[in-house]
């Protein structure tokens, strides 16, 4: 196993509170590793600064043997870095299509094209559809995205990050907000990107993460204090006294 | 949809076909009040692709037709008078090129600063430049200063005669069409929806990959060009340019065009700016005052008319 992602003593504050305090973390090519910790842990912040939103104080952040630290946000997409977000963050002005198009067309180079109509680019819009289909959005997608449930908009969320065909993955609470049965999707869908593509996931449903992930980190107080494998962190005794509590 | 064309196609023949038809029954005060519809609806149609598709609120695009007009009356005036013997002409080409060229190396630079903020800072600062450009023509004396400069030649094109009125409105009317069909092509290219993109979701858009800061100057360019294509017809059309075509107030009236027809529309602008004129033009002769009821106008639709006049065609069209 080759090392993708690689964090060495990453270090972020705002004011006096340590979002970041000398965080290490690997992550494999290949695998799903998971990121939990207790609400304000860090962990959103962290995922922030692997897609280039925040900036470090200190420490290197490398992908793929380059360092990428001080690399602009708008960049990092076009090494094969996708992000999503907590929060839907979608383009709810447009189609369902309209956004899975954007994503694609982001890494096929410029976008001056001024004259040729947009309709006109059937590869992408084909490529827009087999994405929408893979999220199970196929029949909602000419729907504008105001106008879709939560649990669709949670799936568009991941089929973006999926569109753009990154080697690795940031999901940031996909679950979040999601129905019993919406989670059970979204687990499943989940499951088939699993050994497709490299995915650091953040999640607070334990039983998502530890059916998932290959490995577990776990984070308090912007630090990583154990990763291991999912028997391993259950049984770890810091990880039980800081997180998990007493069961 | 079918109704909605045809109604927008005979407004467009109106605005075309009336002027000439009046000015042959002897009224020529009807086509000089279209030739500047058409000026001003061009300028309309250059601030919607930022202020409509792209979601840039500039309150300073009153410079840019100021500088297209100054790109005018400079050249004419130094070719009357000497000195400044590279731009001295009364070529249109040089003029109109000149007018284009400053208006982009303006909205460039001005959009490297501009761009890097957002909101009401953007707002402002796009304000501040196009004020600079108002007090720097004020300062200037051998230009008139706040005086203003009389054009006294109009530009000179092969085949067209500037001097005559019909050939006049008939080059900006189909300058008019030419550009509204341009930004309606970019609205439905690659570039306009990134543009759309960037205006529904900046941050989303650079997650994806997208220096949206190129984008959106590319766009504020473009724009800043065609205002300055515009003021160059302008100039042409007032033959007297002043500093006070650059005042903030312009700007805004301009703003106001966009947004009573109909922002990130191909339609909207042309129909604020006919609503404009003609509610100049008639309410002025009423009173004084004419800005108070044109307040209260922009903010009956701005309220209660979603999507600006422009909306209302389909409707008007649907009764029967």
């Amino acid at each position: 196993m080759t090392v993708l992602l690689s964090v060495s003593q990453l270090h972020k504050s705002y004011g006096g509170v340590r979002a970041t305090d000398d965080l290490n973390l690997d992550v494999q090519t290949g695998e799903l590793h998971a990121v939990i910790g207790p609400n304000g842990a860090g962990k959103t912040t962290l995922i922030s600064q692997l897609s280039g939103n925040v900036f470090p104080d200190s420490g290197t952040i490398s992908f793929d043997g380059n360092d990428i630290t001080h690399m602009m946000e708008h960049a990092r997409p076009h090494l094969g870095i996708a992000r999503t977000y907590q929060i839907t963050s979608l383009i709810n002005s447009m189609s369902v299509i309209g956004n899975l198009q954007l994503a694609i067309q982001a890494k096929q180079g410029h976008s001056f094209k001024f004259w040729k109509p947009y309709a006109d680019n059937k590869d992408v819009r084909t490529a827009a559809y087999d994405c929408a289909a893979r999220v199970d959005l196929g029949s909602r997608a000419e729907i504008q995205v105001a106008n879709l449930s939560h649990g669709e908009q949670r799936r568009l969320e991941v089929a973006m990050a999926l569109a753009s065909d990154a080697r690795l993955l940031l999901l940031d609470e996909p679950l979040a907000g999601l129905g019993p049965e919406e989670a059970s999707d979204m687990i499943s869908l989940l499951e088939t990107l699993k050994g497709q593509q490299t995915i650091v996931l953040i999640e607070h449903d334990m039983d998502a993460v530890f059916t998932l992930a290959d490995r577990i980190s776990v984070m308090v107080y912007g630090h990583i204090i154990a990763t291991g494998y999912p028997d391993h962190i259950r049984q770890n005794q810091d990880v039980q006294h800081a997180y998990l509590g007493e069961d | 949809m079918q109704k909605k064309v045809f109604v927008q196609g005979l407004i467009l023949a109106a605005v075309l076909i009336l002027p000439l038809l009046l000015n042959y029954m002897g009224h020529p005060f009807y086509l000089d009040l279209a030739t500047r519809l058409c000026i001003l609806a061009i300028a309309a149609v250059g601030l919607n692709l930022i202020l409509g598709y792209g979601g840039m609120i500039s309150f300073g695009h009153a410079a840019y037709l100021g500088l297209g007009a100054y790109a005018v009356g400079i050249p004419a005036h130094h070719w009357l008078y000497g000195g400044m013997d590279v731009i001295a002409t009364t070529n249109g080409f040089v003029q109109f090129g000149l007018a284009l060229l400053v208006s982009g190396i303006f909205a460039l630079l001005t959009g490297l600063i501009c761009l890097k903020v957002k909101g009401v800072y953007f707002i402002m600062i796009t304000m501040a430049f196009a004020q600079m450009v108002y007090y720097l023509f004020i300062s200037i004396a051998e230009y008139g200063g706040d005086d203003g400069l009389v054009i006294d030649t109009r530009s000179e094109f092969p085949l067209v005669n500037f001097d005559n009125s019909t050939q006049l409105f008939t080059i900006c009317a189909v300058s008019l069409f030419f550009v509204m069909w341009l930004v309606w092509r970019i609205s439905k290219s690659q570039f306009g929806m990134v543009l759309a993109g960037i205006k529904g979701n900046e941050q989303r858009m650079i997650a994806m990959g997208y220096n949206t800061f190129v984008y959106k100057l590319a766009a504020y360019v473009i724009s800043g060009m065609i205002c300055g294509f515009s003021g160059a017809l302008l100039g042409n059309f007032t033959t007297f340019i002043s500093p006070e075509m650059i005042d903030w107030a312009r700007s805004g009236e301009l703003m106001f065009m966009v947004i009573l027809g109909g922002v990130a529309t191909t339609f909207g602008p042309i129909l604020g700016a006919i609503t404009f004129i003609i509610l100049e033009e008639v309410l002025s002769t009423i009173t004084i005052y004419w800005h108070l009821p044109f307040g209260l106008l922009l903010i009956g639709v701005v309220m209660f008319v979603k999507g600006g006049l422009s909306a209302l065609i389909p409707k008007v069209g649907d009764k029967e």
